[in-house]
This record gives C-alpha cells, sequence and structure tokens, in this order.
C-alpha cells in the first residue's frame, strides 16, 4: 500500500526518511540544539527527540528570528532535519535552507503541504520525496 | 502566483554591478522574495540587524562572507544584541573562544556601516521608526514593538536575512508591509478583569504570553483595556506575544495607532475566532511562565527586552537603601545607551549599592554567561521565563519587579499573590 501526497515544493530535492510529526510550531532557538539536533523546547511535544536526518513536519516556526540561525549551524553541522514539511511556505526554514546553498551549495530539501494531508501524518512512517509528491509507505 | 517584477535597479544590482556584497545579498532577497510570492521588492527607510547574535561558525561564516565583499548597509541599520558584553565579558563565565567568534561576528556587521547600538530595543533609542514607515527588522520582539506600538512595517525578518534588505535597501513587499494584511483576525475581550490586575506590571507579560500561545501567527486584538499602559508595559506584552507564537503585530483598541476603534483594528471585517481573557486564563497563563518549583533561588536577571531609563528609574527607587542577600544574584542587562543615561541621573548608583551586576550589549539568552552554580533564576520578562528552560537548561519563577527585589533580599522565592488569588 502506498499513498502518495502532493506537495507544494519550496525548496527542491528528492529525499526519504524516517518521519517526525508534530503540530505545534517549534522555534529552533531554544528549542532545536544544532549540536546534536534533539528538540529542546521542554513545552514541545517533541522535547526529547532527535530530529537530526528525520523527515520534520511541523507547521511552521514559532517565535524567535533566530531560528533562521540555529537550522543554518545545524545544516553545516549534519545535525539538520533531512527535510522539512510545513503546512505552510515558512520563510524561516527557507531561508536557512538557501543560505546553506550560497555559502555551502548544501540546501535542505522543504515542502508544503494541505492542512487535512498534514492531519493525516504520523510519526515513524518511512516516506519517499520525490519531484514535488510524498510517498508514504503504509 | 506572482511573478516577481525586478526594477533596473534591483537587477544592476543582482547582475553584480554594484560589487559582489550587494549581488550576495540580492541573490537572497530576490530568491526568498520568489518563495514568498512577492511581486516586487519595495524600498525601506531602515533595518535592524538580529544576524548579530553568534550562535556559530555558519552565522560567523556568513558575516565574514559579506564583509569580505565590501559589503556596506544602504539605510541607517541599528544592530541588534551580540554574543558578549563587548567590554565585561571576562567577569562572568564566557568561555574565550566563544568571546573571540563572538566579537569577530561584531567587527564583521560594524563594518558594514551601520550603528553598532547592540541593543534588542532599538525602538527606545533615537532609531526609532516612524508610523508607516517602510523597514527591514530582526528581532522578534523588536519587530512586534515596531508594526504595533509604533505602527512601522516591517513583516517578521528571520536573522541573515535583515542584513540583505540594509544592504540592498529593498526588501520584498509581502506580509505586514501590506496595509490589506495588517487586519486584525482573533478578537481577545477582557472579562471581568479587575483594574488593580491590569494596573499591575506583570498583567502586560501574562497577557502576552497567553496572546502568543493562542494566536500563534493570527494578528489579535485586544478589546476592553481600561487603563492606558506606558510603553514598557507595551514592550512586555509584545516580546512575551513574540516567545509564546508568532505575533509580529498587535492591535490594543484605544490604545495602538492602527485601532483606534475596533472596527479600524479589524479594518472594517468581522474577526475570524474570538477569545475571552478571564481570570482563570490568565491564571493559567501565569502558572506556565514559573516552571520552578519551592523557594531556592540563585540569581534575579531582568532586562529582556533590555532594561528602559524609566526601568533603571523604577528600579533604583525600588532598591534604595536595601541590599541583596549574599546568597543570590541579581543581574541587570540593557544597552550602552539606556545605561549611561541611567548613570548620568543617578538611577545607577542605587541599584550598584543594593549589590546588582549590569550586563551591556547582550543577555543571559545569547552569551553563556551564566556560572554552572547558577541554577535557579527569577525574572519579570516573560521571554527571560519561556526560553531559560530549554536555552539556558535553567528553572525559572516569574514574578513582578517588586517580587524580584523583595526575592533577592530574603535570598528565597517571594511572589505577592493578593491580586492573583481566586
Amino acid at each position: 500500500m502506498e499513498r502518495i501526497i502532493q506537495a507544494k515544493t519550496v525548496v527542491a530535492g528528492n529525499v526519504d526518511g524516517i518521519t517526525l510529526v508534530s503540530n505545534e510550531p517549534l522555534s529552533f532557538w531554544g528549542g532545536y540544539d544544532w549540536k546534536t539536533g534533539e528538540i529542546i523546547d521542554r513545552r514541545h511535544s517533541l522535547s526529547g527527540q532527535i530530529a537530526a536526518q528525520r523527515i520534520l513536519c511541523i507547521p511552521f516556526a514559532r517565535g524567535s528570528s533566530t531560528t533562521t540561525a540555529v537550522l543554518l549551524e545545524a545544516i553545516r553541522n549534519k545535525t539538520a532535519p533531512a527535510a522539512i514539511i510545513t503546512t505552510e511556505t515558512d520563510f524561516f526554514f527557507a531561508l536557512a535552507s538557501v543560505v546553506a546553498d550560497v555559502l555551502y551549495q548544501t540546501p535542505i530539501p522543504l515542502f508544503a503541504i494541505a492542512q487535512s494531508d498534514f492531519d493525516a501524518l504520523a510519526s515513524e512512517l518511512f516516506i519517499l520525496i520525490q519531484d514535488g509528491k510524498i510517498h508514504i509507505k503504509a | 502566483m506572482n511573478q516577481l517584477h525586478l526594477n533596473q535597479e534591483d537587477q544592476a544590482m543582482l547582475n553584480g554591478e554594484q560589487g559582489p556584497a550587494v549581488q550576495m545579498a540580492m541573490q537572497i532577497l530576490v530568491r526568498m522574495a520568489e518563495i514568498a510570492n512577492a511581486a516586487e521588492l519595495i524600498d525601506i527607510a531602515g533595518a535592524h540587524i538580529d544576524s548579530t547574535v553568534y550562535i556559530g561558525e555558519a552565522g560567523l561564516e556568513y558575516a565574514e562572507k559579506l564583509a569580505s565583499l565590501g559589503a556596506k548597509v544602504k539605510v541607517p541599520t541599528s544592530l541588534n544584541v551580540s554574543g558578549m558584553d563587548e567590554h565585561h565579558w571576562q567577569e562572568w563565565a564566557v568561555p574565550r573562544e566563544w568571546a573571540e567568534k563572538a566579537h569577530r561576528q561584531m567587527v564583521a556587521y560594524q563594518s558594514m556601516g551601520t550603528i553598532p547600538m547592540w541593543t534588542c530595543a532599538p525602538y527606545q533609542t533615537d532609531m526609532r521608526p516612524k508610523f508607516g514607515q517602510q523597514i527591514a527588522w530582526g528581532e522578534s520582539n523588536a519587530i512586534s514593538f515596531a508594526n504595533s506600538v509604533i505602527g512601522a512595517r516591517t513583516e517578521r525578518y528571520p536573522d541573515l536575512f535583515d542584513i540583505c534588505c540594509a544592504i540592498t535597501g529593498r526588501a520584498p513587499a509581502i506580509g505586514l508591509h501590506l496595509t490589506e494584511n495588517r487586519a486584525g483576525k482573533i478578537l481577545f475581550t477582557l472579562k471581568d478583569i479587575p483594574l488593580e490586575v491590569q494596573q499591575s506590571e506583570e498583567f502586560y507579560p501574562i497577557l502576552g504570553h497567553l496572546l502568543g500561545k493562542i494566536a500563534l501567527d493570527q494578528i489579535p486584538v485586544i478589546d476592553g483595556i481600561q487603563f492606558m499602559p506606558d510603553e514598557d508595559r507595551l514592550k512586555a506584552l509584545c516580546a512575551a506575544a513574540a516567545s509564546s507564537g508568532v505575533v509580529a503585530l498587535i492591535h490594543i483598541v484605544g490604545v495602538t495607532p492602527e485601532a483606534p476603534t475596533l472596527s479600524a483594528a479589524f479594518q472594517g471585517h468581522a474577526p475570524a475566532q474570538f477569545f475571552d481573557v478571564s481570570m482563570p486564563t490568565l491564571r493559567q497563563a501565569r502558572r506556565e511562565l514559573t516552571q520552578a518549583e519551592g523557594e531556592e533561588l540563585d540569581m534575579v536577571v531582568l532586562g529582556s527586552p533590555h532594561f528602559s531609563i524609566a526601568e533603571y528609574k523604577q528600579l533604583s527607587a525600588l532598591v534604595k537603601g536595601k541590599e541583596k542577600h549574599t546568597s543570590v544574584k541579581f543581574l541587570v542587562t540593557s544597552s550602552r545607551i539606556m545605561t549611561e543615561a541611567a548613570k548620568r541621573f543617578g538611577f545607577l548608583e542605587d541599584i550598584q549599592r543594593f549589590g546588582a551586576q549590569v550586563t551591556l550589549d547582550t543577555c543571559i539568552l545569547t552569551t553563556p554567561m551564566l556560572p554552572a552554580e547558577i541554577k535557579r533564576l527569577m525574572t519579570n520578562s516573560a521571554k527571560f521565563a519561556y526560553y531559560s528552560p530549554g536555552l539556558l537548561n535553567r528553572e525559572v519563577t516569574f514574578g513582578n519587579l517588586i517580587d524580584c527585589v523583595n526575592s533577592a533580599v530574603a535570598g528565597k522565592v517571594i511572589r505577592d499573590e493578593t491580586i492573583w488569588k481566586e
């Protein structure tokens, strides 16, 4: 069984990995330890989870304008998520990916999907993203 | 879907005709404007740079790359807090390697023709923007204050982008730059909130925390304020809402410039959502800001956003003739400008005699200054309270300024619960 979700590509790239999903937005500043990839916002439902190399699915970036800088450090340090899926185009995440492209030629793929598709996502799913289509293996 | 239109000068900048730094900034600006679906770029009157905050190697490499390409800002540009107190970092636990790198980042941004104020409250200096001005600001509290209290117009710009706007003098025509996107969405109505609560200092940071959590990225409108807040209360509100949520613009009916009436705040539209602010919801928000248990206290931290001259004055009156307990540290973070003024007016002397220390240019969240033995903090700042557990791994108690002073004197947490009793 395979389900396919059509995503809007914010920053292009083909990627696969295991999902890590929350319906709560997250500030990377104070919420993401770029040295380890751990989610450290102790009020957040993903607190204690390692998001490095995962497909992180959160609605958008909350709070501090330093979120972008933290994500850029994580990309450079190879502790960033493999890709991020949001419910709307997230400017903060997109900028980190664009700057990582300019500085290191290592953007991370970013996608936005409809709220109803997002609500149907769950953690620990293996997904493959190709040409803006998200393939979910059941 | 908009097709991004670039004018002749934008195109020249993109083509490298104004040098490689402008070209790099414009490349990032154009890619982001396309991602954000902007129709065009607009001129800005000023910028505030949050990219100054030292996080790690990548941010430093970015700053030094721009600097080495000869980047210069095109508009008056203030600098946010940095990763260190340039002249007093050695009094604290800041590692030398951190200080050296944070300082390189300061030097890089200073080399671009910016104004090195090193403050997260630029709106309380002479770099304060004017009503209606288009600006490109970073730093979530400053963005929220500029939009809400002043009525200047900035989108919620992240670190690394603010400097691209400053170098090109342009910003994408998106979000809060545009009138139609500044209308309120959620109506927060104060329901039976006693005047003594509305007048209390902690009402605004608590309300801000609640607002951010409920509104997330929707524009909140507050109705029912009976007591005209001063600017530092609004500052606390904006900082709190920008920490717990994504709030970059708050309208307060009868208080903020774009909300003379309820209808004006919503630009004539009906609210999409309603929320009643009651005493139980405020009590809950107040509880959430305190995550420490018990009375133990190691340090009081004030000044997020940076202390203003009025806050220095208020604190000096509260601590005059008192001395803090020897087991508790007491820290105020502020800008050089405000602290120099506090010194001239004699406020600083009372505060230092009380046993308080002052840190400039930065704050506890942006420099690793706290010694390991400091485990339990107390603050009147909802922003400090929100971020300290995750960023600093410290326990925190939220209280008002008087609570903070009384606790520092007693050597343990004391909070006046009178107005919060059920």
